[in-house]
Formats: C-alpha cells, structure tokens, sequence
C-alpha cells in the first residue's frame, strides 16, 4: 500500500436527495461508461404502511473502503489504494476474473465490455486537475459532497455534526469512505 | 366534411429508415457514447466550452456543452446561468441523446399519392419548401388566414410565428398552456393582476413553510426550484404535501396527507376556515389590500374541517395543524401553485383558491412568500412591416383565455375541434407530437389530422405526428442552431440568454429560423428577418448595451438581485379592476362564474375501476425525451409502471412485475402491457402511470412498445370553462391481465 497523502471520500446528504439520477448521468458522460452499465446508482427505500411511510433516496457507488476487500482477494493487484485515498483499478493486469466482485460487499463493480472490472474511480483524473468529481459537481441538490477526510473544512465537519450519520456495512469491517446522513433527520438538523 | 379540393384520406406513412440518420448518426459518436466502449474520460483535441441554455424541458437552464473534435461529448451545467447554477438535472445532460438518436430525421419529406399508395418521397429543401410556401398560400387565398393554425412546443417557434405574422396568420395554440401552466397563469391574473411565470413566483430560499398540492418537485426536476428547496431542508424549512400518492417530495415532507383526488379545493376552504374562524389571518394585509372578504367568508363558513374531512379523506385535526402551521410561519409561508395542474376542469378556481390562501396570511412580496420575480428588460427592435390589428386578435371563445400572449391566441383543443370542423384547413404543428399530447386525447387528434387539406410537422424526430401530415420539415436540434434570446424567464436576477450552436446542424436538417425565412422568401416577403441570425441577435443585444460576441462568452447577461419585498404601508397599486387582490372577482362574477372558488364533486370511479393520475420520471420529459437511448440507458427509466395500492393488487390478484393491459371506463384498452409497481405509497382509489410512454411509432426504435399509453387512455376531457384548460382526471382505468 502506498503511502496516503489525500484520504478521499463522500459524504451524501440523503435527506436532500430526490433520485433524480443526475449523477449518474453526469458520471456515464464523464467517464464514457459503456451502454447497459454504471459506476453509480440510485436506491430509493421506501419504509412503512400506508399512509405511515419513510423514504430515503442514497446516490451509490464504490465506497472506496480502507480495508478493501477488493484490494485483498485481487490476485494480480490490479485493485489497489491510491495515495489520494480512493481504490483503483490498474486495466493493464486485471484478468477479469471477478474475484474482487465477489468479494465487495457493496456490489460496485461491473465487468466491462473490454473485459477489465470497472468501477467508480472516484473521478481521480478530476480530483488531479483540482475539480470536484462529474457526480458532486453537477448533482442539483448538493447531496453530494467530496471530501478529503484528513484536512475536513469546518463546513465539513458542521455538515457531520448533531446528525444521524452512517456507514454501510460498517460490520463487514470494510472502513469505508462514504458517510450517508440519513434521511430520519429532521429538516435543519 | 370535403371542401371541393380533391381530398382523400391521409394514411399513415412509416417514415423509411432511409430517410433517417441510421448509422451516419452512430459513425460520428464520440466512442463511449453509443458504442458502448469507451473506456476513458473523454479527452480529445480542440476542446472547446460552448455555453447555451437547454431545450428538454420549458425551464431553460443554461447548459455548458462540452466539444471535442467538433462532437459534443457531455452537457453539464452553466455556472454562469442564474436558473442552472452550475448543475443540470439528467435530462440537461442528455442532450448528447438527442443529438446523436440514429432515429433523427435527416431528410425533408413530401407525402405522395399514387394507385391508391401513400408514401413518402425524399425531397430537396427547395421541394419542400415550395410544397409549403404553396400549400399554405393556396389555403390562405381560398379561405383567408383564419384557416391556417399553428400549434407548437419548443423555443424555436418565434421565427414561425413570425412568418405567419406577415401574412395576417395568428390562430397559434402552446398545448402546454391547456395542459400545464394556463390555469395558475390566468388565476394569478385574476387574484393579483399579473400572470404567473417560470421559475413561478414563489421565495423559496427563503420560505419556512412550503405547502404543496399534487405538485412532485424532485420527479419534475425543474433545476432552480428543486436546488432552492434542498436548501429549504438544509435550512429547516419544513414541507407539506397533499397528494393522493406518496411522491419524492411527500418523502421529505413534514406532514404528508394522501388526499382523496379531486377534493382540493374543498380542503383549501376548510384551511381558510380556520385562518378566518380562528383569526388566524393577516387582518391589516386583508383590511387595506384586498377586496371581497365577507363573500370569501360566506362561502368557506360552512366549510369546517369536519365537513372538509368527510370529503377529502384528511382528519380535522390534521387539517387544523396544517393550517395553524401555515399561519403561524407566515408571511414566510406558502402554498405553491404548481404545475401540470388541470385536473378536473375546475384548475383555474383551485388555484385561486391557492393564491387566496397566500393572500389570508399576508405573505404577498414578504420574504419567504409569494413574489414577482422580473423579466431582463430586452428592447424590441422595430418590425419590418406594420402589424395591423389582427396581431392583437384573440380567437379562444373562453372569456378569460389570455389576451396579452401572442403565441398562445387559442387554445390547443379548440384548434383540434376547429380541424374537424373544417374551419381550420391548414396546420403547421412545430415540435407537438399531436397524438400523444392530452389535448383531448389521441383519437380527436387523429381525426384533426385527417380533416385537414394541408399539414406540416417541423420536427427533430419520426414522432407519431410526422406519419399524418402533408410534408415534413426536418429541424435540427437545439445544440446545433441560434435561436432568439430568451428573456422570457423571470427570476430575482433578471437575465437574457443565447442559444448558440456547439455544432453545426447533422444531415439535412437546418434550423427554424433558416426554414422559415426561407419560406417567406418563397411567398416574395423579404427582408421579414435580419440578414442573418447572427445579425439579428447581434442588432437586439446592441440595444441592451451589448453584443453577440459578449454574450457568447457566457451565454448569459445577468442583472443584479431586484428587491422583491413591500415596504411596510406602499399601496400595492395591481393591475385588478379594484387595484387589490382580488380574493372575489367581481370579472368572473360579470362572467357568469363563481366569485370565489367553490368545491364540486367530481364523478367517482365504477366498481372495480381507479381514478388515473400522472406525472413524470425525473430523467424525463414526455415526448421531448422518449426516444433518447442516453437517458433510456438506465433501467428504471426504460418503461412506465401503473402504481397500484397492495390492497387492491391483492383483489385483481396482481403481484409486482406483472404485465397487464389497462382499460379505461370507455372500453379502450391500451395498445400494450404496463409493468404493475404494487405499493403502499398511493391511495386506493387511484392508480399511476407516467405520461409519454407506450409509443407506436415504429421509427421510434427506441420507444417503440416500451410501457404503455397515457394520452391513449383518455377519452373524457374537461374543459375549465372559464379560460379553457383541459382537464382529463376524470378517466378511470382497470386491468387486463394478459391471456
């Protein structure tokens, strides 16, 4: 593992996200993402009776762990850390043989046509130029929020704070980079 | 009936795909887009920025189109443009979809007739724009101008509006004004003495209190608003939605109230009865700013939350929550007028009683309540040649149908009604896919199509309408054409934008304003427009102390924030009869009609049938969008769903992902199946199904059989007889199951 020297990551503000799939769109433009595939989704969850209903709307992707289990079961190190934080996939030395797939519990990954894995890279050719990534930028709610969790701006760390804040899976002991608040929230908390 | 010209019926002509884009559209994709192996970010050479505004739906935000190698490789929001703020909802970045559709007409076309055959010949610009400037002129001599009518969709019409101007044609219907915004436009005009606008004039920055009736913000993704209510959640601002389904917005909602359908303004009465009752309301605003309280109160007396709550389905304490609420966060509180609100023929007095409501508590140009945003002051250069007085006509026969919108003279129904009737001969239909739009459903359009004796579609793709008409005008899109300025957008910072071309017009195709100046050439009116566009756009900004050079850089001239707010004892001074808002109208007493807007049940579904609502998918935008593969590509955007309560999927013994057809109360079954969503977010009594789905158009190749027909399903309108929007709520529909 090479030495971090940026510790990339999201947090999503699901309490303002409608699933509108701007992101995703935005991120199949950016990135040329093939026909039939993408690097994120949109979940909407829906909760309760009639007419006692919840809903959270999550804009996902990879979640770019610090304890990837990707990065583990890969056999020819093509998934591995970047020192900006985020996983990534070396195309040259993937096989494609999925074990990496098998192993994420977050379901990101996707084989792509040419026969590499891909996923989401967390725009790491925007984040060089100093630009935020195609998802952030574009998404008209500002859920999403790229954040460098070593040097956290005050805006940052408010953004965090009195909230109901989670990780996925956090049991899979994974250590992922992207914080969700939630959406059982109440406005302005 | 047959005017003694030789007519005979027009068969629908399947456009050959010869006459499409077909893979000259694909061979010039950038690689990732459509052939689904691009790998890498798109980096390319001579990479350029061209800023524009977008034309997938009516709010226009400004676009940042990205070209590389002179290909446009992705859209994403213009900084610089007051309603995108640097972000785009998806059907912004869909563009390149558009663009790029194999299934793009790329040829003008003439309808032939030959040994009983109806086909379409290829033609040469030239053709068909004799067969036009010919076909319309001969219309126009024989039965005057009143016979030709325009119905159009899109930005680019002003340059056909033009045109028909010259030769004293001005029955022009916008199907939007029927179906979407006519009802809180002309309420506005009728409460306050302006009309409402786009972004609709609401302050929503800085609202507490946003109260909501069967308006999906967040599924209709109008970018400004949907960007300035995140921030109202961020802020704490909290959100009241009525709505028989539980919408995007309904999940973010402080209290949801899954009304009854077709009871709103029965609980907009029982809330101003408790504001009024409870002295609620905002006496000193009320006192010296509107007219009409004793008879608002006559007719909302009866009106308590207990009688309210055995029509709407809402318990009278919720109704009494809601409505405290209102007040006590008001004047920063709202209720919002929405959009797509012609539901049941009474649209225009339902959202009065909305703006009514606004009127009670006082919030009228306060921060956080109803406001006018300002139009960029753009000086209209001279017109080549006098408008005589025709230019002012109005032809709607409903009393309070606009009489200052010059591209809106009739409404689109009346036109339709007019074709069949013989009175309109020829239609020049820009950008409106006729069938599939719910002006009075599809048959009555059909019927409209064959009456005529000459029809014209100006159109970017084989949509149903092209198959019915008499020539076909390929245009190019907006991504490849100057357009006119659009100042046309009110907001607090008063803006005008350009539309520029990021490419130059693929195939055939040319842009409106080249088609018809060169069909007023054609008639031997010349000089009607400016040289050239450029010269045009160039001449009006000049006006304005700028240039086409200066706005190309951004796209954009933007004024600083207006002062929205009154000041404390300012005489409001509206454009009413009294000079107040008008909480009874006195006009639409004189008229015939209710002073104050009254509740009237609406009819209830047969047995074993559910009322049919609609809406929209975020990542679409009806016709606009049902072809495009870029934004198709994701799969919940493929095909429309019918929502359907668990409760009554378990009587029709329907389970999730089923296929079943839907008949409507009419005994019209649609053309193809329609994925069941069993859920509990909607009501028993109404079913759900997102319009512009359901295609026949086989030159649609895309859209073609996926989900199934909104508009098909609609065979009862009505018509608000007051400003003549179209109503079509009252269809209800069960289900087929597949044999």
């Amino acid at each position: 593992m090479s030495e971090k020297k940026k510790n990339y990551g999201m947090i999503i503000d699901t309490r303002v996200c409608v699933g509108c799939s701007a992101c995703v769109y935005a991120c199949k433009a950016e990135n040329g993402v093939p026909e039939g595939y993408c690097r994120d989704w949109v979940v909407q969850e829906t909760n309760g009776e009639f007419p006692k209903l919840a809903m959270e709307n999550r804009s996902e992707r990879c979640q770019h762990c610090d304890n990837a289990p990707c990065v583990t079961y890969c056999p020819t190190g093509a998934s591995h850390y970047d020192e900006n934080g985020t996983v990534q996939i070396n195309r040259s030395i993937c096989t494609g043989c999925k074990a990496c797939m098998a192993a994420c519990p977050y379901d990101a990954r996707y084989v792509h046509p040419e026969g590499f894995v891909d996923k989401c890279s967390l725009c790491k050719h925007r984040i060089e130029k100093g630009l935020k990534t195609a998802c952030v930028s574009l998404c008209p709610t500002e859920s999403l929020h790229l954040v460098d969790f070593d040097t956290m701006t005050a805006e940052d760390k408010a953004m965090l704070s009195g909230k109901d804040v989670y990780r996925q899976k956090e049991h899979a002991g994974t250590e992922p980079s992207l914080y969700w608040i939630s959406a059982r929230n109440k406005p302005g908390a | 009936m047959n005017h003694g010209t030789d007519f005979s019926r027009r068969d629908f002509i399947k456009i050959s795909s010869l006459f499409l884009a077909g893979s000259a559209a694909l061979s010039t994709l950038p690689s990732g887009i459509v052939s689904g192996l691009g790998s890498n970010p798109i980096e390319g050479k001579g990479e350029k920025i061209v800023y524009s505004f977008c034309e997938h739906c009516f709010w226009r935000c400004g676009i940042a189109v990205h070209v590389s190698d002179g290909k446009v490789t992705k859209i994403t929001g213009s900084e610089h443009h007051p309603l995108s703020n640097g972000r785009l909802c998806p059907r912004g970045t869909g563009g390149t979809g558009l663009l790029y559709d194999p299934d793009r007409l790329a040829h003008p076309l003439i309808r032939e007739r030959k040994g009983g055959k109806q086909y379409y010949r290829k033609a040469s610009w030239d053709e068909a724009i004799t067969a036009v400037a010919g076909g319309l002129y001969k219309i126009h001599e024989q039965y005057g101008p009143a016979s030709i009518a325009m119905l159009h969709h899109g930005f680019g019409v002003s340059f056909f509006k033009k045109m028909f101007s010259e030769i004293g044609v001005n029955k022009i219907a916008k199907p939007s004004y029927d179906l979407c915004c006519g009802p809180a436009r002309q309420a506005t005009v009728l409460t306050y003495g302006y009309p409402s606008d786009t972004p609709e004039g609401f302050d929503i920055k800085n609202s507490k209190y946003m109260m909501f009736f069967g308006t999906h913000f967040g599924e209709n993704m109008h970018n400004t608003a949907v960007q300035e209510i995140s921030e109202g959640i961020r802020r704490g601002a909290k959100i009241v939605v009525f709505d028989p389904r539980f919408s995007t917005l309904a999940g973010k909602a402080e209290h949801w109230l899954p009304i009854k359908p077709a009871t709103d303004i029965a609980m907009m009465q029982a809330i101003m009865h408790v504001l009024i009752s409870e002295n609620r309301y905002d006496k000193a605003f009320v006192e010296q700013h509107t007219v009409g309280f004793s008879e608002l109160w006559d007719e909302v007396r009866e009106m308590t939350p207990e009688k309210a709550a055995a029509i709407t389905d809402i318990s009278a304490d919720a109704i009494r929550t809601v409505a405290r609420e209102f007040a006590f966060h008001a004047p920063a509180a709202f209720v919002h007028t929405g959009r797509r609100t012609n539901w049941y023929g009474d649209a225009m007095q339902r959202i009065r009683a909305i703006q009514i409501l606004n009127a009670l508590v006082g919030n009228f140009k306060m921060p956080g309540g109803v406001v006018a945003f300002q139009k960029f002051p753009l000086v209209q250069p001279p017109a080549a040649h006098e408008h005589p007085a025709y230019e002012k006509e109005v032809y709607s026969k409903y009393p309070f149908f606009p009489q200052d919108e010059p591209s809106n003279t009739i409404a689109s129904h009346e036109i339709v009604q007019q074709a069949i009737t013989g009175e309109v001969k020829a239609l020049l239909i820009y950008g409106v896919n006729l069938t599939e739009t719910m002006t009075l459903g599809r048959q009555a359009a059909l019927d409209a199509l064959q009456k005529v004796d000459f029809s014209v579609a100006v159109d970017v793709l084989p949509a149903e309408v092209t198959g019915y008409v008499d020539v076909v005008l390929p245009e190019c899109t907006y991504l490849e054409r100057y357009d006119d300025l659009d100042n046309g957008r009110a907001f607090r910072t008063p803006f005008v934008a350009l539309r520029q071309p990021a490419v130059a017009p693929m195939f055939d195709s040319k842009p409106g304003s080249e088609i018809a100046r060169m069909i007023t050439d054609k008639w031997g009116l010349h000089g009607v427009f400016a040289p050239t566009v450029e010269a045009g756009l160039d001449k009006k900004l000049k006006l304005v102390g700028s240039s086409l050079e200066e706005i190309k850089k951004r796209g954009v001239l933007v004024m600083p924030e207006t002062d929205l707010y009154r000041k404390q004892g300012e005489p409001l001074n509206l454009n009413t009869p009294s000079g107040k808002v008008e909480l009874a109208s006195a006009q639409l007493k004189a008229g015939g009609f209710d002073a104050v807007p009254k509740y009237t049940p609406h009819p209830e579904a047969p047995a074993g049938y559910y009322r049919m609502l609609t809406g929209r998918k975020p990542m679409l935008t009806f016709g606009r969008t049902a072809n495009n593969r870029f934004l198709g590509d994701l799969a919940t955007a493929q095909e429309n769903e019918v929502w359907v309560n668990t409760t009554i999927a378990a009587q029709h013994q329907l389970t999730n992902g089923d296929y079943v057809h839907l008949k409507n109360q009419a005994g019209i079954v649609s053309d193809f199946p329609v994925k069941v969503k069993v859920t509990q977010r909607i009501r028993k009594d109404a079913v759900y199904m997102v319009h512009g789905f359901g295609h026949t158009s086989k030159q649609l190749t895309w859209a073609y059989k996926r989900g199934a027909s909104h508009n098909q399903l609609i065979s009862k309108t009505d018509i608000d007889p007051i400003m003549g929007a179209v109503g079509f709520q009252n269809n209800f529909v069960t289900f087929v199951k597949e044999a």
